[in-house]
């Protein structure tokens, strides 16, 4: 049990409650799950029943067959995110979860933007697209489509500045992520 | 060999003794298992009665209780027991029968997607795809129903799966890579709580149902007894706490005494054990305990901060943390003398609001009595289960439950109907115990259907309707908060409960008569078999303290 305690005095006033908190910033929630029917289906009716908003998840297999990684976003100003993980550890198929931390994650999206695009403003998105380091896959008289890897950050800029010449259709896959370095994510 | 015999092995394994539940066509091959397997099997009238039995039994044992329905209707009727379960931490694994895997998905027969009508509702539940999951599932269950924080676990399995031949070995391990409880507390936080309560000058242990589930109920008294630190009781906890000690300060809450709530509000630490600041405890949760630190004890680390902000989180088991914080406490022999002063205050409210009613001048009997009637008659000796609604409150007020696991009620769910199957579950897992059930003359009708499994079982239950001819606490509110528009809460004086005892093959009786209510209930107890007795009391009485909903403690009323 180890030495006792000191009696040193200590000031009920000292204490302070440390969790609870909302951090107001984007968190990116890793959880690798058990890859067994169901799993998404608790996930997400566990965040419907606590109601928690997912702002994007996207699911896919891990180097393990038997693992899943999901990967979702959501607004830590809107939710104490230690409820959400200790919510998600709960589930029994739920294996590990990492709460990333920004500087050390490295996140990416895919989307695809079908953007009208006729005569001048042709060149002109794809002035745009160049910048954005994203590729025109599909080209027609009228619209172009147009593939963009990034940050969400970055997608939603470009999206910003596409949307004028006319915004016809977009897809997203929401962000994926793995943490920088040798170790595990 | 058939999967329906490996798992009846499987229950054996487990040390399942008894099971209650109710056949159908997807269950079938289970039920031809049962013919000879040697496992008690108890034939409920409803599959909610046997899930309620299930839970009252596990309450009652602290072992795992498990409930069996078919598919379909079967497992809809197993909804509320599960989720009832979940709301009370009850270990209890529900056996459904599926349609055959071909049918899955094509609205067959008596379909029904269990798995995920009862999703939200589980801790963890299993889909049958393969017959030789069966084995590893059923100990799979077992093991994540009883350990961390207990819980619901359902197993649903298709009727082909049940009768395929599979090849069995016994199970000798679970591995679930994903559930893993803490029950080990930190020991620099159990220090840091030492030392906290060693600077409380107005501390108050708060415990709940978790310090039952932990078996935890002396390692709790301990710890009240290292110094003179006041206890109360959620209603999930009483018994946790031996009531008649001069320590306790009643069971705190909505309905609980002044004393205890006042407590609460002006605490400085907060020991809460097991327990989860549930609305009805907190009342108003932006003035909850506001001048208190807290400490929480939980085994599930969800429950801590959820609803109230702690101080010092302990993660762990109770019956593991509670013994190392008494220790911690006792080896910094702190001045015991600084709590005088706090207890001559709680001592002034004990003294200015004790619990109390008018008793009627003639020979009416009022609810309360009926309560502290029974608590004489049973010598306070007996395993009490109630329904939901006033009955269980006064119950709750005025039996002093002494000992863990003689209270059994439907605290978190809150179901009607939750008694008496619950009271025949814990008779049936303590066979020498007086078992009495409290209901409403509501909740009772909800599940009555049981007292034919009694009867025919010789499951000798006592059950005492409190008798008002309402749904009494909706009545209450009505009453204070809705203007007296009494909106469908009468009910007359339907059924005869005399009379349907009979019908069921148990004993009825009537009493009306204060002056010989204990007699009378003594001799109900001593009467073989089941009983059903049909108390009337004064129709319209209200339960008081009474902390309106929505408000701090400190505006109790009543």
């Amino acid at each position: 049990m180890g030495e006792p305690a000191t009696k040193e005095l200590l000031s009920l006033d000292e204490l302070e409650a440390a969790s609870g908190v909302r951090t107001g910033r984007k968190h990116i929630l890793s959880i690798t799950v058990e890859n067994k029917p169901g799993v998404l289906t608790r996930i997400a009716g566990l965040f419907a029943r606590r109601g928690f908003n997912i702002d994007t998840l996207a699911v896919g297999p891990t180097e393990d067959e038997r693992v899943s990684r999901i990967t979702l976003t959501l607004d830590g100003a809107v939710h104490p995110i230690d409820q959400v993980t200790k919510q998600l550890h709960k589930l029994v198929n739920v294996l590990k979860i990492r709460d990333l931390e920004p500087q050390e994650t490295l996140a990416r999206e895919l989307a695809i933007f079908k953007i009208s695009a006729d005569g001048a403003a042709r060149t002109e998105v794809m002035q745009i697209c160049e910048i954005f380091r994203a590729k025109i896959v599909d080209v027609t008289r009228r619209s172009v489509i147009a593939e963009i890897t990034g940050t969400c950050d970055k997608v939603d800029a470009f999206e910003q500045l596409v949307r004028p010449f006319g915004l016809i259709e977009m897809a997203r896959t929401g962000e994926i992520a793995i943490s920088r370095g040798r170790s595990e994510t | 060999m058939r999967a329906v015999d490996a798992l009846m092995e499987c229950l054996k394994a487990e040390g399942v003794e008894v099971v209650f539940g109710l056949p159908g066509g997807a269950n079938l091959p289970t039920y031809d298992a049962f013919y000879d397997a040697g496992i008690r099997h108890i034939l409920v009238r409803h599959e909610a009665g046997g899930g309620h039995a299930a839970e009252g039994y596990a309450k009652a044992t602290g072992k795992v209780g498990v409930s069996l329905g078919t598919s379909g209707p079967g497992a809809t009727n197993l909804v509320t027991p599960i989720c009832d379960a979940m709301m009370d931490s009850v270990p209890v694994v529900f056996l459904t029968g599926q349609v055959r895997t071909e049918l899955l998905g094509t609205d067959g027969f008596q379909e029904a997607d269990t798995i995920g009508i009862t999703m939200p509702i589980v801790k963890h539940s299993f889909m049958i795809q393969h017959p030789l999951e069966i084995p590893r599932s059923i100990h799979e269950a077992f093991h994540i129903a009883r350990s961390g924080r207990p819980g619901p676990v359902v197993v649903d399995i298709p009727q082909d799966l049940s009768r395929a031949d599979i090849p069995y070995e016994p199970v000798t391990d679970v591995h679930l890579p994903g559930y893993q409880p803490t029950t080990e507390g930190n020991q620099k936080q159990i220090r840091l709580a030492a030392k906290a309560l060693a600077n409380a000058r107005r501390p108050v242990i708060y415990a709940g149902g978790g310090v039952i589930s932990a078996n935890a109920s002396a390692e709790l008294t301990e710890l009240a007894l290292a110094d003179r630190f006041p206890v109360t009781c959620t209603v999930m906890g009483l018994g946790g706490f031996p009531a008649p000690h001069e320590q306790w300060l009643g069971m705190l809450g909505m309905h609980g005494t002044r004393a205890a709530n006042y407590a609460m509000d002006e605490a400085d630490l907060i020991v809460a054990i097991g327990a989860r600041f549930d609305d009805r405890i907190t009342g108003k949760l932006s003035e909850f305990a506001p001048r208190a630190k807290f400490i929480h004890i939980d085994i599930d680390p969800a429950e801590i901060s959820k609803n109230v902000p702690a101080h010092i989180p302990i993660v762990g088991d109770a019956k593991n943390i509670v013994p190392r914080l008494t220790a911690e406490y006792r080896a910094l022999e702190a001045e015991s003398g600084r709590l005088e002063e706090w207890w001559s205050r709680i001592n002034t409210w004990r003294e200015r609001h004790p619990l109390g009613y008018e008793d009627s001048k003639d020979s009416e009997i009022k609810p309360q009595y009926m309560i502290q009637a029974l608590y004489e008659a049973t010598g306070g000796d007996a395993i009490v289960t109630s329904d939901v609604g006033q009955h269980q409150m006064w119950t709750a007020q005025y039996f002093h439950f002494k000992d863990p696991r003689r209270w059994i009620n439907s605290g978190g769910l809150g179901t009607m109907g939750f008694g008496l199957p619950a009271a025949m579950g814990a008779k049936v897992g303590c066979p020498d115990q007086t078992v009495v059930c409290v209901a409403g003359d509501g909740s009772v009708q909800m599940n009555m259907q049981e007292l034919a499994t009694c009867a025919q079982e010789g499951i000798a239950i006592k059950v005492f309707i409190m008798n008002n001819g309402y749904l009494g606490m909706v009545r209450q509110w009505q009453e204070l908060f809705w203007d007296k528009r009494y909106s469908q809460v009468d009910m007359g004086q339907w059924p005869d409960f005399v009379k349907l005892a009979g019908a069921y093959g148990a004993t009825g009786m009537r009493l009306e008569d204060k002056t010989t209510l204990v007699e009378d209930m003594r001799e109900a107890l001593a009467t073989d078999g089941p009983v059903l007795v049909d108390v009337r009391v004064t129709r319209e009485e209200n339960t008081y303290p009474m902390i309106p909903a929505g408000q701090p403690a400190r505006n109790m009323v009543g």
